[in-house]
C-alpha cells in the first residue's frame, strides 16, 4: 500500500477524478455537482481512508499548484482583450470594482467578528473574494492561515459558481456585462469559469472582475482590518 | 511552446524581481500579469506569441484550485470550532459582493448612457 503515496500516482489521481467528475457534472446537467468540489471531497475520503497523511499529497498536489501563478500571469491576456471595452466603461467599472472589493472585505470581517470568531480567521476570510495566489498571499502578510484562506476561496468560487446567477436575478442584476463582472468580482476564477460556460461575453467580464479585484483587494486588506477592530 | 512559457515565466520572474526589491506588497503573479498586459499592448509581444497557452492555463484555472483545497483536511478541527462564522460570513459577505458589484455597475452605466443621448 505504500505505493499509493507515489506523487505521480497521487496526480493521476487528481486527473482521473477530476476528469470523472466532469463527467458527470455534464451527464447529470446537476451544478451542485461541480468538479472541483466533488474532486476536493473524494481527495479528501481517498486520503483519510487510506490514512495517507496530507504532507504525502502536497508532494504531488504542489506540482499542481504551481501552475496557478503562471495562470494569473496569462490573464494579462484576457485584460490586454479587453482593454477597449474597459476604456469606453471606466466610471462603471472603476466605481463597481471598487464598491465590491470594500464590501467584500467589511462584510466578511464584520459578519464574522460578530458571530465571534478569532482574530486569525478573520484576517484569513478577510481576503476571500480574489484568487487563491493572491489571496494567501494578503493573508500570509497578515499572519493569518493560508490554508484557511485557499480553502474559503475554493468554497467562495463554488458558492459563485452553483448560486451566483440565482443571487443575481434575485438581486435583480439583469446586464449581463454586470453580470459576469461580479461573479468575477464575488467568486474568482471559479465563478469566472462558470460564466465562461454561459458565454464568452459573460466570461470577459468574469475575467476582468476576478483581475480588477486582485489588485484593491491585496493593497485595501492590510490598511482595513485596524480600522474594522482587527489584527 | 517554448517561447509561450518563456514570455510567461519571464513576467512572472520580472514581478518576483520586483517583489524582491522593493519589498512591495503585491503578489509578483499580479505584477507579471499587468507586464504582461503592458508588453502586448505596447506591442513588444505578440498576442500570439502566447495565446495557446494562456488559453490552457485560463480554461484549467480551477483544477489548479484542487490542492490547496484538498488542504482543508488539515483544517478540520479549527473549521469544525468556528463552523458558523466561517460558513455564514462567507455566504453573506459574496451575495452582497455579487449584487453590490453589478447593481454599482448597471446603475452607473445607465447614468452615464443617459447622459450620452
Amino acid at each position: 500500500m505504500e505505493f499509493l503515496k507515489n506523487q505521480f500516482f497521487l496526480i493521476f489521481l487528481t486527473f482521473i477524478l477530476f476528469f470523472g467528475a466532469k463527467m458527470l457534472q455534464k451527464k447529470s446537467g446537476w451544478v451542485v455537482l461541480n468538479p472541483i468540489l466533488v474532486t476536493i471531497a473524494l481527495l479528501i475520503v481517498f486520503l483519510s481512508v487510506t490514512g495517507i497523511p496530507y504532507s504525502d499529497y502536497e508532494k504531488g498536489g504542489v506540482m499542481i499548484e504551481f501552475w496557478l501563478k503562471p495562470a494569473v500571469v496569462a490573464l494579462g491576456v484576457p485584460l490586454y482583450l479587453q482593454l477597449e471595452q474597459i476604456k469606453k466603461q471606466l466610471l462603471p467599472i472603476f466605481l463597481s470594482q471598487l464598491l465590491g472589493c470594500l464590501v467584500g472585505i467589511v462584510s466578511v470581517v464584520l459578519t464574522a467578528k460578530y458571530l465571534g470568531a478569532s482574530n486569525d480567521v478573520i484576517v484569513s476570510l478577510a481576503p476571500k473574494s480574489v484568487t487563491t495566489p493572491i489571496a494567501m498571499e494578503v493573508t500570509k502578510g497578515l499572519n493569518g492561515i493560508p490554508s484557511l484562506t485557499a480553502a474559503v476561496v475554493v468554497f467562495v468560487g463554488l458558492l459563485g459558481a452553483v448560486f451566483g446567477f440565482k443571487v443575481l436575478m434575485v438581486g435583480r442584476v439583469k446586464s449581463p456585462i454586470a453580470q459576469g463582472l461580479s461573479m468575477g468580482t464575488a467568486s474568482h476564477a471559479v465563478g469566472a469559469s462558470a460564466a465562461m460556460e454561459r458565454s464568452q461575453k459573460y466570461g470577459a467580464y468574469a475575467s476582468l472582475g476576478l483581475t480588477l479585484n486582485g489588485m484593491p483587494t491585496a493593497m485595501c486588506t492590510p490598511s482595513l482590518l485596524p480600522v474594522l477592530g482587527v489584527g | 511552446m517554448i517561447r509561450q512559457c518563456a514570455i510567461l515565466f519571464g513576467c512572472l520572474a520580472a514581478g518576483e524581481l520586483v517583489v524582491y526589491l522593493t519589498g512591495i506588497k503585491l503578489p509578483s503573479s499580479i505584477i507579471g500579469m499587468l507586464l504582461l498586459t503592458t508588453l502586448l499592448k505596447v506591442g513588444w509581444i505578440k498576442l500570439e506569441w502566447v495565446k495557446g497557452m494562456s488559453d490552457f492555463l485560463i480554461g484549467n484555472l480551477g483544477f489548479f484550485f484542487i490542492p490547496p483545497g484538498v488542504a482543508l483536511m488539515l483544517y478540520f478541527d479549527i473549521i469544525k470550532a468556528q463552523f458558523v462564522p466561517i460558513v455564514v460570513a462567507t455566504i453573506v459577505s459574496t451575495a452582497i459582493v455579487l449584487v453590490v458589484t453589478g447593481w454599482t455597475h448597471q446603475w452607473v452605466r445607465g447614468k452615464s448612457a443617459k447622459k450620452q443621448m
